[in-house]
């Protein structure tokens, strides 16, 4: 695992921050790598934006920022427009389709969207959309065995919600695992698939 | 002797400095807390006071600060080992307390997240700005012992360190963390309980009839008895004699004071802890602390991939400061390069012990963010030139 910045971002009460730590608790206890989760500090609550950033390597990891992130994940719009331009180019975005539209991206974005809450929905419960999100981010990504990403899931989240968190989380790598040929073999179907999802990017 | 198990959590976690912190302090055997919660510090005496009632221990959240930071006081003489945590403008309020444990020797932890100042400054963003006050914040002369930590791992394993310290010297303990550390989340090792070592109360083991409270014997360090065991003692912030009754006496005052200085002072070496990388041959040595450390080991990096020989000096004990090895090192370095994410204050004792022999460069940051990796590699290589 090379050094990997990923922020992801959203609104507060989605789970963000959540979905960072579970990352990062994969990558270092479960995968045997490293990992370093920092989020941001302010006026934050449920509704406002809200951000954290893990990094991930299999080298201990000395600066803690992430600077050029080469995954960025958004939850909210407002989200994708404050950091879309930091992604790095050839990066990774991964978006919840329904509450996010593309326009510009930097050079060679490789782009991905789920409609993680509305698959949580269908389980039951919006509150699990991030675990939806953090399966989906396993998929496409790649950068982490799924049954760290689980394990991470089951240790994080209350017992009582632990196979509803599980049954998002494989919803939502089942989803990115059929998004990842589609993107990989073509890359116009991609933008049409982004085109009728996104209203015209 | 062992931590007790009941509050070691023992196993691989993911967690961020303030937690860690507070599992060093359950691991160390505290059971009291006195706080007055405030940003970057909340997180540490949210979680004891979560788990310290199923370790039979108290947290109370006090009126301010000089009520959470005497309080503490009290519960170390009626037995317990206690701390609490604050941050910059709490810091500030607990000095007069500060003085107060130097000059009872009351064995206890002070934890500083350090966030941007003066004054509320900036409550959510880090600074290293407290550090001078941490050795001379509270008025008279006194000596202290202060950690800084770099990582939530080091956060808990430096709290733990603290409190041995504390014990060891019946002396206040700062860990000065700051907010980048302690809101951090890094993967910590909690090792089993009979690994960790921990240095046990100085309890008299004289009868009641042949004990005097502040009496010394050779190691300038005197042992306690706790309140409601039989032992007579008296303990105030006045100059007091052996018995620890008032004596405002020049050669009283003389004796007691060179002993609260010296009991730390002699033992520099020993409490001075650093970690020094390729500091033999090196040309430039960058000498720094907590956060920012790990930033300049990134610059360090980048001028050693341009040829430069350059080493790292990273201080784990900021006070004592370790002033022997620096004075060793500036017989053979060039410069000294000391980021730190306030306007000069390390520096100073760098600058101090280097005593013209090498040249000394700054590179300072007024706080709020931690340094750009090319901003101290750029002063490396200005002080290569």
């Amino acid at each position: 695992m090379q050094l990997t910045e990923i922020r992801i971002a959203g609104f507060g009460g989605q789970g963000v921050i959540l979905s960072a730590i579970v990352i990062g608790k994969a990558a270092c206890i479960f995968h045997g790598g490293y990992a370093t989760m920092t989020q941001s500090f302010g006026p934050e609550a449920r509704g406002g934006a809200c951000s954290a950033q893990v990094i991930l390597s299999d080298e201990p990891i000395l600066y803690p920022y992430v600077t050029r992130p080469d995954i960025l994940v958004v939850m909210s719009q407002e989200a994708y427009t404050r950091f879309s331009p930091e992604l790095k180019d050839n990066g990774l975005l991964i978006i919840e389709q329904d509450l996010v539209r593309v326009s510009e991206l930097p050079e060679g974005t490789r782009l991905f969207s789920v409609p993680a809450t509305r698959i949580a929905e269908e389980l039951g419960k919006r509150m699990v959309l991030n675990s939806v999100m953090v399966g989906f981010f396993g998929a496409v990504a790649g950068l982490l065995d799924p049954d760290s990403l689980r394990k991470a899931i089951a240790d994080s989240v209350p017992a009582g919600f632990r196979e509803l968190n599980l049954r998002a989380f494989d919803r939502g790598f089942d989803y990115g695992t059929a998004a990842v040929p589609l993107v990989a073999e073509n890359s116009e179907h991609e933008h049409e698939h982004a085109a009728k999802y996104f209203d015209g990017v | 002797m062992h931590a007790d198990p009941r509050g070691v959590l023992t196993g691989v976690h993911f967690l961020d400095g303030d937690h860690a912190c507070c599992e060093g302090a359950l691991t160390a055997g505290a059971r009291f807390a006195s706080g007055y919660p405030i940003t970057p510090s909340t997180e540490v005496v949210e979680r004891f006071a979560a788990r310290v009632p199923t370790l039979g221990g108290i947290f109370i959240q006090m009126e301010d600060e000089l009520a959470a930071s005497i309080a503490l006081q009290g519960a170390v003489w009626g037995g317990a080992k206690a701390f609490t945590v604050t941050s910059g403008p709490g810091f500030s309020l607990m000095m007069e307390h500060i003085g107060y444990a130097a000059m009872t020797e009351t064995p206890c932890v002070f934890v500083n997240v350090q966030r941007g100042g003066p004054s509320t400054g900036l409550p959510t963003l880090p600074a290293q700005a407290d550090m001078m006050q941490a050795r001379w914040g509270s008025h008279g002369d006194y000596g202290i012992i202060a950690l800084c930590p770099n990582s939530p791992q080091e956060c808990f394993d430096l709290t733990i360190q603290a409190f041995n310290f504390a014990e060891q010297f019946r002396v206040p303990v700062m860990l000065m963390m700051d907010e980048v550390v302690g809101h951090m989340t890094e993967k910590v090792v909690i090792p089993p309980a009979e690994q960790i070592e921990i240095f046990p109360r100085r309890h008299t083991s004289k009868p009641p009839a042949d004990y005097l409270p502040y009496e010394t014997n050779g190691d300038m360090v005197p042992e306690m008895a706790h309140a409601g065991e039989g032992y007579k003692f008296h303990i105030t912030g006045l100059t007091h004699d052996e018995r620890g009754y008032p004596v405002m006496t020049v050669p009283a005052q003389d004796k007691l004071v060179r002993r609260l200085q010296q009991k730390i002072e002699r033992a520099a070496d020993e409490i001075a802890l650093y970690e020094e990388e390729k500091v033999d041959d090196a040309e430039v040595v960058v000498v720094s602390y907590g956060i920012t450390s790990r930033v300049a080991q990134r610059a360090i990096e980048l001028a050693r991939a341009q040829g430069r020989r350059v080493g790292k000096f990273r201080l784990i004990t900021a006070w004592p400061f370790p002033e022997h090895r620096i004075r060793q090192l500036a017989q053979r370095t060039k410069a000294f390069v000391v980021p730190e994410l306030n306007l000069g204050q390390m520096v100073r004792e760098v600058e101090r012990l280097a005593g013209g022999l090498s040249r000394v460069l700054p590179v300072s940051h007024a706080g709020g963010g931690v340094h750009r990796p090319e901003d101290i590699l750029q002063a490396i290589l200005e002080a290569a030139s």
